[in-house]
């Protein structure tokens, strides 16, 4: 293997930080490295970008060092243990603390973390990685490639079988051949790969991180209180200078949004993330507002193996009867976007426009294929939504409003929320169901579940054509090519109706106007590390 | 004392079957806590593991038997959505959930008291009037809009309180009491009503009573009558009728902490439940059963106690 | 006595008679389609063209609260309905067999009674799915011990009523004494226990529907629309004040009807 080492073509990916110092301030121009060093041919890697600057600065007064910041979180995290953590809500917050080989960005690209460059074989298995020099643990030692390699192992059950994590079920091995290099080869090609190694890294042999998570991200963990609140404090000794800039971050933990809403108006929280549209209006000009498409697909699904939904035209005459700009206008208040197929405009790169206007509303073409159909009278069918989502309850409100124009008579089932998981989801009892599918950056991962064999493919989808387009473009090293393939899988979801794809409801975000240089990410992340104080 | 006996046997036998009630319940209805907590992109492997960290994939009866086992020494185990002991998560909701119920309690007698012997006095007078025209809306407001309406009249219009911001009362007793009095209003006036209405029943009775007549024929003044006895053997009853509604108070209160989103019971109980958070549920409804029967128990017991008719019987 | 009872009679008469009016008309005539959503009308105040505004689908809140007024007498009814033939097997049972039946059953009703109603039926309705004939089931089962009570106390004294004694002598079964002779004479109790179970019912619903766990959407119920009023209080204060007055209306109504009813008893006594 190491001999047919001089026959990869080489794709180096180097990385220029931008290098901010406090007395830069916030009139810093520094280079912002954002070269694509694409040496030759395009190649499985997604294009890494330069760490982005710090820059977003929004609020006029100067840039202040220091502080501490309160973010209000909705729920408990499930394990500290980064590992073990599967909850969207608490890879947002380990998001700070650890940090892989790589680290996605504001904009949902890769970029080197711990690792300071990567090249990948041209046949796409074999991915060796040059470790950064001067990374360290925030128990001050510095990183080595035992590390990464012991970390890894962890999450591929290589010693146990039993793979933590399903993205690492292809490695086959991870060779550390020196302190700073990394080696990984895969069992097959698989181009979806290595965006599982923005994983975090741990110390070699830690077993304790359940209890005391160390890791190397900008803030190290100080303090957990189970259902209240996790706080962390800047690591001095972060690999990039300048960051972070507060000295704190509190997570506090409050599960009900009134009281997240209240706790911002009193000052005692001053980031509250995911709050809703109507609150936010509420709040004015008192704080600042950002508010941006998630990656998060809201959509209705149908049970395709059961009647009539196994029938194209229903499933069809059901997309042309559902007005989407109206439920974006009635649910969300205007802020969200539409979509067409299974995938966000947020991930640019792979995102197949001029799906969402496939089904433009149409009443008249609704009624005409229930007809053809069978259904001239349309049928009765029961909405199964989850009750702990007011976004989804109110969604189906105007879903089952919208159908009766065309004669489907539709029963709203709440269902709470371990049921939905367990009968819907699981289970795949139901017979239309909303919820939002979270996004992942890459787009196998988000559109795996379509696949035939796939245990979460809840929606009982079954397409030749799907699995064996999707199937080929993980595999496809060639980038344009492999995009033009996940283009398509997002059109044959789009023909074969595979759902009602609504929107991608924005995600707000209510900021003390002191703070400056939050970020918001196309990912379930919590960026507090470019976060300031102005004066 | 054979009877105190019974019927303290009956009343452990009561929680005893509320519990295995609750807990085979909640077994047999759909929703994994796993599931809950990992959401969906868990994998049947990490759904397994984390069933495993969390004891739910034992047979049943063990699982009962082991809980059982842990109660009786005072300890119901770790909640699974916020691994914390019960009882911890219990000790910091319940100081919430009790201090209103007390509070409405406080406010009911404060209120209701005066207002029943002033109904008893005025008998059909205007006052008597105006306090039964009075009760009668009590009764009928559901006690959460009362608490909508009162955020929106002192909360939003007038703005002297600060909705639905708690305060520990370990912080600032003054600003607890005050996050605290418009829900305690809310609760009470349904329990002013009843009080009202049952003290002013039995004044008027013990006022028709021979002892009164006497008194009154012996010259003694009206109200030296009504408080020197009538009072005091009227408000035996209203005691009794306090304590057995002290258990809808409580209830009550799981009701309107949600209006004023105060962190007591009722969320965690709501939340627990929806995430199938089993330990804590079962640890819940043991507390609430235990003070629902203690109360009852006391009431009865002190009831015939001060009673010396049902004594003797 | 007799004045105020008459009076408490009427006023419970006239709002009862007054909501079922509005019932019964919603049932072929409101004036929008109580689901029909116009995204664009949302949150209005109150006007000419909706006399109580619209919610935050823009549905008219005046429709939707005469529709709720079929779901809260549903529920008023058929829980009462429950609570009455169970609570009248119950009691019956227990007041005519006596001895241990009657202490067995009178023991179960102790302890039901003993659970204050909203938890209960906040248990037994999220145990179940949450659901209108849950909600309706759960509210039926808490009133069956005060119409067992009733029925029992009422049986017990009708028992030894010397004309039912006269009638077992003369060879009379068991059924025909208990729906021949005794039942007649406990219609006034009952009825007042029927109106009192009716108005609690609303409550309990409404404070269920308000936590979201009673009757579900897209169904009206004025509990619900509490709940969703709730969190534009500050953009839509109306909104909240509508339901929560009808509410009111309707139990203060069958509670002054509970009133007037056992008071006329007890002037004709």
């Amino acid at each position: 293997m190491l001999n047919n080492k001089r026959h990869y073509l080489l794709v180096t990916i180097i990385v220029l930080l931008s290098l901010v110092t406090a007395a830069c301030g916030s009139s810093n121009s520094g280079g912002n490295g954002n070269k694509n060093n694409s040496s030759g041919k395009e190649t499985a890697a997604p294009s890494a970008t330069a760490e982005p600057k710090q820059e977003e600065n929004k609020a006029e007064g100067g840039k202040v060092e220091g502080g501490s910041v309160v973010v209000s979180i909705p729920q408990d995290l499930d394990y500290l243990d980064p590992h073990l953590a599967v909850a969207a809500g608490t890879q947002e917050v380990l998001f700070n603390v650890f940090e892989g080989l790589l680290k996605p960005n504001e904009k949902g690209e890769l970029y080197p973390a711990i690792a300071e460059s990567y090249e990948v074989s041209p046949d796409g298995r074999v991915y060796t990685f040059k470790l950064r020099s001067g990374v360290k643990f925030h128990n001050g030692n510095a990183v080595t490639a035992e590390d990464v390699k012991f970390s890894y192992d962890r999450l591929a059950g290589t010693a146990t079988g039993k793979p933590l994590s399903p993205a690492f079920n292809s490695v086959e091995s991870i060779e550390a051949p020196d302190a700073s290099t990394v080696i990984i080869k895969l069992k097959e090609n698989n181009t979806s790969f290595l965006t599982s190694l923005t994983a975090a890294v741990i110390p070699n042999g830690y077993e304790d991180s359940n209890k005391n998570p160390i890791g190397t991200g900008p803030f190290k963990f100080k303090e957990y209180l189970p259902g209240q609140r996790i706080s962390v404090e800047k690591f001095a000794d972060y690999y990039v200078k300048g960051v972070p800039v507060l000295d704190k971050v509190e997570f506090r933990i409050i599960t009900d949004p009134e009281a997240s809403l209240l706790a911002l108006k009193s000052g005692e929280v001053d980031i509250y993330p995911r709050i809703g549209t109507e609150k936010l209006e509420e709040l004015g000009d008192d704080f600042q507002a950002v508010s941006a498409p998630q990656n998060l697909v809201q959509l209705v699904t149908f049970n395709i193996d059961r009647k009539p939904f196994n029938d194209i035209k229903v499933r069809q005459a059901i997309n042309y009867a559902v007005n989407v700009d109206e439920i974006i206008a009635g649910v969300a208040l205007g802020k969200g976007t539409k979509l067409g197929s299974n995938l966000s405009p947020v991930l640019a790169k792979y995102y197949q426009e001029g799906l969402e206007d496939t089904y433009a509303t149409d009443i008249e073409k609704a009624k005409s294929l229930l007809a053809e159909a069978g259904f001239k009278d349309g049928f009765e069918t029961t909405l199964s939504v989850p009750s702990n989502y007011q976004f989804h309850v109110d969604t189906a409100q105007v879903i089952a409003q919208q159908l009766g124009k065309i004669g489907v008579k539709v029963k709203i089932e709440p269902v709470e929320w371990a049921v939905w998981l367990e009968r819907i989801y699981k289970g795949r009892d139901y017979d239309l169901t909303i919820i939002g599918l979270d996004g992942k950056l890459d787009p196998y991962q988000i559109l795996n579940k379509y696949l035939s064999d796939s245990p979460n493919n809840f929606f009982n989808y079954k397409s030749t054509e799907f699995d064996s387009t999707l199937q080929s473009a993980v595999a496809e090293v060639d980038d344009a090519k492999r995009v033009a393939l996940y283009k398509k899988a997002q059109t044959i979801l789009a023909q074969d109706a595979a759902a009602v794809y609504i929107m991608d409801p924005n995600l707000n975000v209510a900021i003390n106007k002191k703070l400056a240089g939050y970020k918001q990410y196309p990912l379930y992340v919590q960026d507090l590390s470019t976060v300031y104080f102005t004066n | 004392m054979n009877y105190f006996v019974r019927r303290l046997l009956t009343l452990l036998l009561t929680v005893f079957f509320v519990v295995t009630l609750t807990f085979a319940a909640f077994r047999i209805i759909p929703g994994n806590p796993a599931l809950t907590i990992l959401g969906t992109e868990a994998s049947d492997e990490q759904i397994a593991l984390l069933e495993a960290k969390l004891g739910i994939n034992r047979p049943l009866p063990e699982q009962f038997i082991d809980w059982l086992r842990g109660a009786a020494a005072l300890d119901f185990g770790q909640s699974l959505r916020f691994s914390e002991p019960v009882l911890k998560l219990i000790g910091d909701r319940f100081p919430v959930t009790i201090s209103l119920a007390l509070l409405a309690l406080t406010i009911t007698i404060a209120v209701a008291v005066p207002l029943g012997i002033a109904a008893a006095r005025s008998k059909g007078k205007a006052a008597d009037m105006m306090i039964s025209i009075g009760t009668q809306l009590g009764l009928a407001i559901p006690s959460f809009w009362m608490g909508i309406a009162l955020i929106l009249v002192f909360g939003l219009v007038l703005r002297w309180f600060s909705v639905s911001t708690y305060v520990p009362w370990s912080e600032n007793p003054y600003l607890a009491l005050k996050s605290l009095l418009l829900p305690a209003i809310a609760l009470a006036v349904p329990q002013i009503a009843i009080v009202v209405r049952y003290l002013r029943t039995t004044l008027l009775e013990q006022l028709n009573l021979d002892y009164v007549r006497t008194a009154r024929s012996k010259g003694l003044k009206d109200h030296s009558v009504l408080f020197r006895h009538v009072l005091r053997n009227a408000l035996l009853p209203v005691i009794t009728v306090v304590g057995i509604n002290f258990g809808e108070l409580l209830a009550g209160s799981l009701v309107v902490e949600q209006v004023f989103t105060l962190p007591g019971f009722g969320s965690l109980l709501i939340t627990a439940i929806g995430n199938r958070d089993y330990p804590l549920v079962q640890g819940m409804i043991l507390l609430i059963a235990f003070i629902v029967v203690a109360v009852n128990f006391v009431v009865d017991l002190s009831y015939r106690i001060l009673d010396p008719k049902i004594r003797m019987k | 006595m007799n004045k105020k009872a008459s009076f408490s009679l009427l006023l419970g008469i006239a709002f009862v008679a007054l909501l079922l009016a509005v019932m019964l008309t919603s049932l072929f005539y409101t004036p929008y389609d109580a689901n029909e959503m116009n995204i664009a009308e949302r949150l209005q105040a109150p006007s000419a063209k909706h006399w109580l505004g619209t919610d935050n689908f823009g549905r008219d809140v005046l429709s939707r609260i005469m529709v709720g007024a079929q779901t809260a007498f549903l529920v008023g009814l058929l829980s009462a309905v429950i609570g009455l033939v169970f609570g009248f097997i119950i009691g019956t049972a227990a007041g005519y067999t006596g001895k241990w039946l009657d202490e067995l059953l009178m023991r179960g009703i102790d302890g039901l009674l003993a659970f204050p109603g909203i938890l209960l039926a906040l248990l037994l309705v999220s145990i179940f799915k949450p659901s209108m004939s849950q909600t309706i089931l759960a509210i039926g089962v808490l009133s069956i011990p005060s119409f067992a009570r009733v029925v029992r106390s009422g049986v017990l004294q009708q028992k030894e009523a010397e004309y039912v004694k006269a009638a077992k002598g003369l060879g009379a079964g068991h059924l025909h004494l208990i729906f021949k002779q005794i039942l007649p004479n406990m219609i006034s109790p009952i009825l007042t226990t029927a109106a009192l179970s009716f108005s609690a019912a609303i409550l309990i619903e409404a404070a269920l529907s308000y936590l979201g766990l009673g009757v579900q959407p897209p169904d009206p119920s004025w509990g619900r629309m509490l709940n969703e009023a709730q969190s534009f209080i500050r953009k839509a204060p109306w909104f909240t004040l509508a339901p929560g007055l009808f509410i009111m209306v309707t139990v203060l109504g069958f509670n002054l009807l509970s009133d007037g009813i056992r008071d006329l008893r007890d002037t004709r006594q």
